[in-house]
C-alpha cells in the first residue's frame, strides 16, 4: 500500500477521474478460504466453469492435453489465483466434479 | 426555408431567440430539452431549425430536465457539441447532474432564463434558481441584453471547450424581462461564428476504452476537485481573452464587469442582468442632483472576476449589491452581497439590498430611491449590518 | 471495422476474450460478474456501456482501476437510460456528419440494477423505450438495494426478508408482489423484451445477441442471485438461479415484436420449497407461508401457459 503522499499530484492525474483499463488491480487471493483445483484428467472441456466464473479467473488456453486414457483435448483450463476469490461456483457447477475446493490453510 | 446567415444582418429578437440563433449557427450535434417557462421558446425555435434542416442535430425529447442534462452529458462524452436550456424548477431537478457535468469536465452549454422558485409557484423572474447553481462548478455568465445573450453563447462554446478549461457553461439572463422582450440584435455570418468557436471537443470515447465516472477514494477525490479549482482560474483568464478576440472579430466588447460613471463615484451599485439599464437612468438622475454615484454590472458570475471589481472599487466609500435572491437566515441575505463581502479585499462598506423577488417591479425610480436612502444613511451606525428588503410591503425604507 | 453480432449456437461460439475482466470488488460468488462477462463476450469490443449507480458500478470502477475493456460511463443512479439515449443520439449524428465511420456498428448497452431500473430509474427508462433509442437495457435484478445493504426495492419478492422489510413480531418480510417490469416494457411496444438467467448461459447469451441485432430499444431482465443479500453460500449462485427456473419462480421468456415465447420450458416443476430453503432471506417462512407462495406461483404458471397457448410450464412433480 502506497502512502497518500507518494500518489500523483492533481496536475499529474487525468481530469475528471477518468481511468484506463491498463492498470492491474490488487490481487483478490486474500479473499479466499478455499481454492479451486482443476483435475485436467477428469475435465471434459465443457467450458461451463470458464463461462460461469464471475471473476474471469479461469484461464482457457490452446494448450493440448492428453489424458492417461489417451484422449486428447485442444484446450486446457487453469485457475488465475491472482483474481480467484474462492467462491466455489466452478466446483459446484462442474458436471463431472473435476474441480475440488482445497482449504487455503 | 434554410436560413444560413451569409453575412452580418440585423434582427429583432428576444434573448431566448437570440440564444437559439447562436446555437443554430454553432453546429450543435445534440440538443435535449424539456419545456419550462420561460425557457421554452428557445427549444421551440431550435426544434423548428432542426425540422427545417437548418441545424443538423439530434433533438432528444426527454421526459424531464434531469434526463435532459443526463442525455447531453452522455452525448458530450461521446464527442458531441451539446445544448440544453432550462429555468427554475427544471434547474433544480438537474441539480444532481450539474455537479456531475462539471466533475466530468464536459463542455456542455446551457441557457438559463432565470425564474423564481416554488413555493408558492411563480413563473416570474428572480435569481433564486441560478444562485442555487453557483457552487456546482459551472461557468456562469449573466447577460443583460439580447445582443449579449447572442454574443455570449458564441463565446461560451469556445470557453467551455478550451483544453485548459473544459467546464460546462451556463448563459443566464432574466426570465420574461429578457427572455420574452424583443431588441435589435446583430447576427453574424454563420461562417464567422463557427470560425470564432470551432468545434474542438472530441469527447472521451474516441481516445480508446476509458472508464468515465469512476469511484474515487479519499486518496484521490480531493485532487479531482482541486483540478476544478484550477480550471476555474483558467476560465477567468480565458474568458477575458475570448472577449477581447470577440471584440477584434465582431467589434462588440462585453467585458466581464461593465462600469458606468465609476471614474469619480463615491457610492457604487453592483447589479446583474436586465436591471442594468434602469440603474444607468437612476445614476444619471442622481448625478444631475450632484450625487457621485456609479454602477457596476457583473457579466461573468463564475468564476467571479473579483480582482477587476477590486480595482474598480479602489478608494470608493460604499458598494450597494442588489440581489434578486435571498439566502435565508443570514443577516446579510443577498447571495451576491455575501460573496462580495467575503472575497473583496477592500475597506469599501458593503450594503446588501434585495429587490425584484418574484419579478416585483424595480424601476429606475425605485433604484433612485435606494440611492437616496444609501446616501442619507451610509454613515449611521450599523447601516451595512442588515440587508434592505426593498419593495416588500410592511418594510419601510427608512426604518 | 464492422462487427455484426452473431447469435451463439453453442457455448463454443462465445469468444475467449473478455471485455469485463477479473480483479473487481464484487462479492465472491456474485453472479453479476457472470452476467456482465457473458454480455460483453456477446457484444464485443465495439460497445459502450452506461452503468447506473449500484453494486456493479462501485465494484468495478475504483480509480485508477477499471474492470471494463470497453468504454464505460457512470453518471448517476436514476439516469442510465437517459445517458444512453444521449450517447446513442451523439453516435447517430456524428456518423451522419462523418465524424464516426457510418459503417461501424457500435452497441450501446445500459446496465442497471433493480433499484436503478424498477424504482428510481423507471422514468428515464420509459423515456428511452418510448423514444425508440437503439439501446439494449439490461437490468440485473438481485431483488433489493444490495449496494446500500439489502433494502427493499420494487423488485423485492413476496415474503422476502430485507433490512427494511424485516421479520418482526407483526410483519413478516415483504408483503407485496414484485413489480412487473416486463409488463411495463411491453406497454412501450418495444421490439425485443426478454427475461434471462445466468444458469441458462446460452439462452441468456442468445437473448443478448438478438437484442443487439435489433435496431431499436430492447430490455432484458436478468435474475441475479445475490449471495450477500439472499443469504446463501457463495458457491450456490448458479444453482439457485437454476432452481428459480425449475420451480417457475422465474420464467425465461422473450417477446419478439410482442410475440411471447417461453425459451426454457419446464415439463415438471419442482416445489418452490427447493428454491426457498437455500436462502436465508426466506428462513422465517412457515409451511403455510411456503404454500401461499406456491399457490401464487401456480396461478402465475397458469397465466403464462394461457398466454403461450400451450403448457410450457408443467405441473408440480
Amino acid at each position: 500500500m502506497k502512502s497518500r503522499e507518494s500518489l500523483p499530484s492533481w496536475y499529474e492525474l487525468p481530469i475528471g477521474g477518468i481511468s484506463r483499463p491498463n492498470i492491474t488491480p490488487e490481487s483478490k487471493a486474500g479473499w479466499r478460504f478455499e481454492k479451486p483445483v482443476i483435475d485436467n484428467e477428469k475435465c471434459i472441456r465443457c467450458r461451463l466453469c470458464f463461462l460461469y466464473c464471475p471473476d474471469a479467473a479461469i484461464v482457457e488456453s490452446d494448450e493440448k492435453y492428453t489424458t492417461k486414457t489417451g484422449k486428447t483435448y485442444n484446450v486446457s483450463y487453469k485457475i488465475n489465483y491472482y483474481f480467484c476469490k474462492g467462491c466455489g461456483i466452478c466446483a459446484e457447477e462442474c458436471p463431472v466434479k473435476a474441480i475440488t475446493m482445497v482449504p487455503e490453510v | 426555408m434554410t436560413q444560413v446567415y451569409k453575412s452580418k444582418s440585423l434582427a429583432t429578437l428576444s434573448s431566448n431567440k437570440a440564444v437559439a440563433k447562436a446555437v443554430g449557427q454553432l453546429d450543435v450535434d445534440v440538443i435535449a430539452a424539456y419545456p419550462i417557462t420561460p425557457q421554452t421558446t428557445i427549444v421551440e425555435e431550435l426544434a423548428q431549425m432542426v425540422a427545417n434542416g437548418e441545424v443538423k442535430a439530434q433533438y432528444i425529447h426527454v421526459e424531464s430536465e434531469h434526463s435532459a442534462l443526463s442525455a447531453v452529458v452522455g452525448a458530450s462524452i461521446a464527442g458531441a457539441r451539446t445544448f440544453t436550456a432550462t429555468s427554475s424548477q427544471g434547474l433544480e431537478l438537474m441539480h444532481e447532474i450539474l455537479h456531475i457535468t462539471s466533475g466530468l469536465r464536459l463542455p456542455v452549454v446551457m441557457a438559463v432564463p432565470t425564474r423564481a422558485l416554488s413555493a408558492p409557484i411563480s413563473i416570474w423572474n428572480d435569481h433564486s434558481d441560478i444562485m442555487n447553481a453557483r457552487d456546482t462548478g459551472w461557468i456562469i455568465y449573466f447577460v443583460s441584453s439580447a445582443q449579449e445573450a447572442y454574443d455570449t453563447v458564441i463565446q461560451a462554446y469556445r470557453l467551455a471547450e478550451d483544453r485548459e478549461v473544459l467546464l460546462p457553461t451556463i448563459v443566464s439572463y432574466d426570465g420574461f424581462l429578457m427572455s420574452h422582450t424583443y431588441e435589435p440584435v446583430v447576427i453574424e455570418s454563420s461562417e464567422d461564428v463557427i470560425e470564432f468557436s470551432p468545434k474542438t471537443w472530441k469527447g472521451y470515447i474516441e481516445e480508446g476504452a476509458v472508464a468515465i465516472g469512476t469511484l474515487a477514494s479519499p486518496d484521490y477525490y480531493y485532487e479531482f476537485k482541486y483540478q476544478q479549482v484550477e480550471a476555474m482560474k483558467n476560465a477567468l483568464r480565458k474568458a477575458e481573452i475570448i472577449d477581447r478576440d470577440f471584440y477584434k472579430k465582431f467589434g462588440r466588447k462585453n467585458g466581464l464587469v461593465e462600469t458606468y460613471r465609476t471614474e469619480d463615484s463615491e457610492i457604487d451599485l453592483l447589479v446583474t442582468g436586465s436591471i442594468w439599464s434602469s440603474l444607468k437612468l437612476a445614476i444619471d438622475k442622481a448625478r444631475s442632483n450632484g450625487l457621485r454615484i456609479g454602477g457596476l454590472r457583473l457579466r461573468l458570475y463564475r468564476p467571479l472576476p473579483i480582482d477587476e471589481i477590486e480595482k474598480i472599487l479602489a478608494g470608493k466609500e460604499v458598494l450597494v449589491v442588489i440581489d434578486k435572491a435571498i439566502s435565508y437566515g443570514l443577516r446579510v441575505a443577498g447571495p451576491l452581497a455575501n460573496e462580495i463581502y467575503t472575497n473583496l479585499q477592500s475597506p469599501v462598506k458593503i450594503k446588501s439590498v434585495v429587490a425584484g423577488i418574484g419579478q416585483r417591479t424595480i424601476t429606475n425610480e425605485d433604484l433612485y430611491k435606494v440611492i437616496l436612502h444609501v446616501y442619507k444613511n451610509k454613515d449611521s451606525p450599523g447601516f451595512t449590518k442588515h440587508t434592505l428588503f426593498y419593495g416588500v410591503r410592511g418594510v419601510e425604507l427608512d426604518s | 471495422m464492422t462487427v455484426n453480432i452473431r447469435i451463439p449456437r453453442t457455448v463454443w461460439d462465445l469468444p475467449r476474450e473478455d471485455y469485463f475482466v477479473g480483479g473487481h470488488n464484487l462479492c465472491a460468488g456474485c453472479t453479476a460478474g457472470t452476467i456482465v462477462r457473458n454480455l460483453l463476450k456477446v457484444a464485443g469490443p465495439n460497445t459502450i456501456v452506461v452503468n447506473a449507480t449500484g453494486c456493479l458500478e462501485v465494484s468495478t470502477s475504483l480509480f485508477p482501476f477499471t474492470s471494463w475493456k470497453v468504454p464505460w460511463i457512470h453518471i448517476a443512479f436514476e439516469n442510465a437510460a437517459a445517458v444512453a439515449s444521449g450517447v446513442e443520439a451523439a453516435i447517430k449524428v456524428l456518423k451522419e456528419k462523418g465524424k464516426i465511420d457510418p459503417n461501424k456498428k457500435i452497441n450501446i448497452i445500459a446496465i442497471g440494477g433493480d433499484g436503478g431500473t424498477f424504482d428510481i430509474g423507471l422514468q428515464a427508462l420509459s423515456g428511452m423505450l418510448e423514444r425508440g433509442h437503439n439501446v439494449l437495457y439490461v437490468v440485473y435484478d438481485n431483488e433489493a438495494y444490495m449496494n446500500t445493504g439489502i433494502q427493499r426495492s420494487g423488485a423485492t419478492p413476496y415474503k422476502a426478508w430485507t433490512t427494511t422489510t424485516p421479520v418482526g413480531t407483526i410483519m413478516r418480510g415483504e408483503w407485496r408482489d414484485k413489480k412487473d417490469i416486463i409488463g411495463i416494457a411491453l406497454a412501450h411496444k418495444v421490439p425485443y423484451i426478454a427475461t434471462a438467467n445466468p444458469a441458462f448461459l446460452l439462452d441468456m447469451d442468445k437473448k443478448f445477441a438478438k437484442a443487439l441485432q435489433i435496431d431499436g430499444p430492447s430490455l432484458i431482465h436478468v435474475l441475479m442471485a445475490c449471495t450477500t443479500g439472499w443469504r446463501f453460500d457463495p458457491k450456490l449462485g448458479i444453482k439457485i438461479s437454476k432452481l428459480a427456473v425449475e420451480t417457475a419462480v422465474w420464467v425465461n421468456l422473450e417477446y419478439n415484436y410482442g410475440k411471447l415465447e417461453v425459451t426454457t420450458p419446464v415439463p415438471k416443476r419442482k416445489h418452490v420449497r427447493e428454491y426457498l430453503k437455500l436462502q436465508g432471506r426466506y428462513s422465517h417462512l412457515t409451511e403455510e407461508e411456503i404454500n401461499d407462495i406456491q399457490e401464487r406461483i401456480n396461478r402465475k404458471v397458469e397465466e403464462i401457459n394461457r398466454a403461450v397457448g400451450k403448457e410450457v410450464i408443467g405441473p408440480l412433480a
